[in-house]
């Protein structure tokens, strides 16, 4: 009765939500970075990943452009840039 | 992105503060972990049929009984000897909470169930398109408490849900928000690692409801603990061992960061009773810096 009712974990790693960005999407600079993590901590999304200083990026895949981690980089390593800039 | 419980893929609105929380909630408590979610915006947004965000056992039933569905589990779980190595959370809105799910967190509360219950608090029905809940502040505008001649927007109070679930004499109740990361995770390995029922409410702005820029979700969330509109508290076995003390800021600067609260601005005397509440939480919890 359940089976049908049951799906795989994690498959909505299908659903590829880059497509909603309209106006920006931020830009992983990766020059002053110190590695605090915030990025990868306040992505609602949690497309963020790297591990040593300067090796964060984001997954356009799935960002939606929310702009939080640019807003929350200490450093403002990231900017938001316009969506479909060649940058 | 490495060990993920809880992925990317949900159709949650850009800048949500909800899907944030569920993640950092999910990465404290760890895979050993089964969920029971009540109706709202996490379960919807997580779980677009026939995919699934959640990389944990997770299981949705009705609106009001995730706290019901969890003491089941975690019932079963204690039958079969397992229930020390896994965890088990019930989560649901700020509805699914206060408003139709109390009667099932009460009697999960009251029978004294090891389970941690996450409320995530985005201050009305969002899921169905902005109405009131029983925990949406004061004066907000929502659809079903429009401003307007007769009326200032929502006309009660929010309701004291963490003093309610503190009357049940449960060991531990926290207020956290996603502004605080480490701060929230801490209060969720330590809710896990005591045993009995847990309650937290998190703050989670929602860009769609409270309308404001989706990459405002962090400074409106800090916004609201800093003028004293949300205090960030703690009680372990009913006694109040930590609160977030502030620098007060006046009211008006959360208020102006959001639209659902746009016609207020013209009216001091309406500004002027969220000062009083928010003073008053002030008072009541000792939040002011100065007065250590």
């Amino acid at each position: 009765m359940f089976g049908p009712l049951v799906v795989k974990p994690g498959s909505s790693k299908k659903n590829k939500t880059g497509s909603w960005r309209i106006e920006t999407r931020p830009k992983y600079l990766q020059k002053e970075c110190i590695a605090c993590k915030l990025c990868v901590a306040i992505c609602p999304e949690g497309c963020v990943a790297g591990g040593e200083k300067n090796t964060y990026h984001c997954d356009y895949d799935y960002c939606k452009g929310c702009g939080l981690c640019a807003f929350i980089c200490p450093k403002k390593d990231i900017e938001m840039v316009k969506e479909g800039s060649k940058e | 992105m490495s060990d993920m419980h809880f992925n990317s893929g949900h159709t949650a609105c850009s800048g949500c503060g909800q899907s944030l929380g569920a993640r950092l909630v999910l990465e404290a408590a760890g895979k050993n972990t089964i969920i029971a979610n009540n109706t709202g915006c996490l379960e919807v947004f997580s779980t677009k049929y026939p995919q699934s965000s959640w990389g944990v056992p997770w299981i949705h039933s009705l609106f009001e009984n995730a706290a019901a569905v969890a003491s089941g589990i975690e019932s079963a779980l204690k039958y079969l000897g397992k229930k020390d190595s896994v965890n088990v959370i019930a989560q649901a809105g700020d509805g699914g909470t206060a408003d139709i799910g109390l009667q099932a967190l009460s009697g999960m509360l009251e029978r004294g169930h090891d389970i941690l219950y996450v409320c995530y608090d985005n201050e009305a029905y969002m899921n169905t398109g902005i109405q009131r809940s029983g925990l949406t502040p004061f004066d907000s505008n929502t659809t079903t408490s429009p401003p307007g001649s007769h009326s200032m927007g929502n006309i009660r109070p929010k309701k004291p849900m963490p003093e309610i679930a503190l009357a049940h004499g449960i060991p531990y109740v926290a207020t956290a928000s996603v502004a605080f990361v480490k701060d929230l995770q801490r209060k969720v390995k330590k809710a896990i690692s005591i045993k009995g029922p847990k309650y937290i409410q998190i703050h989670v702005p929602c860009p769609l409801g409270w309308r404001h820029q989706p990459n405002l979700t962090v400074p409106v969330s800090r916004a609201a603990i800093e003028c004293g509109l949300y205090p960030i508290i703690e009680y372990e076995f009913g006694k109040l061992i930590a609160v977030q003390r502030i620098r007060q800021k006046p009211v008006e600067e959360y208020l102006k960061l959001q639209g659902r609260f746009k016609h207020l601005m013209k009216n001091p005397d309406e500004i002027k009773k969220i000062q009083d509440i928010a003073d008053n939480n002030i008072e009541k919890y000792g939040l002011r810096l100065e007065s250590q």
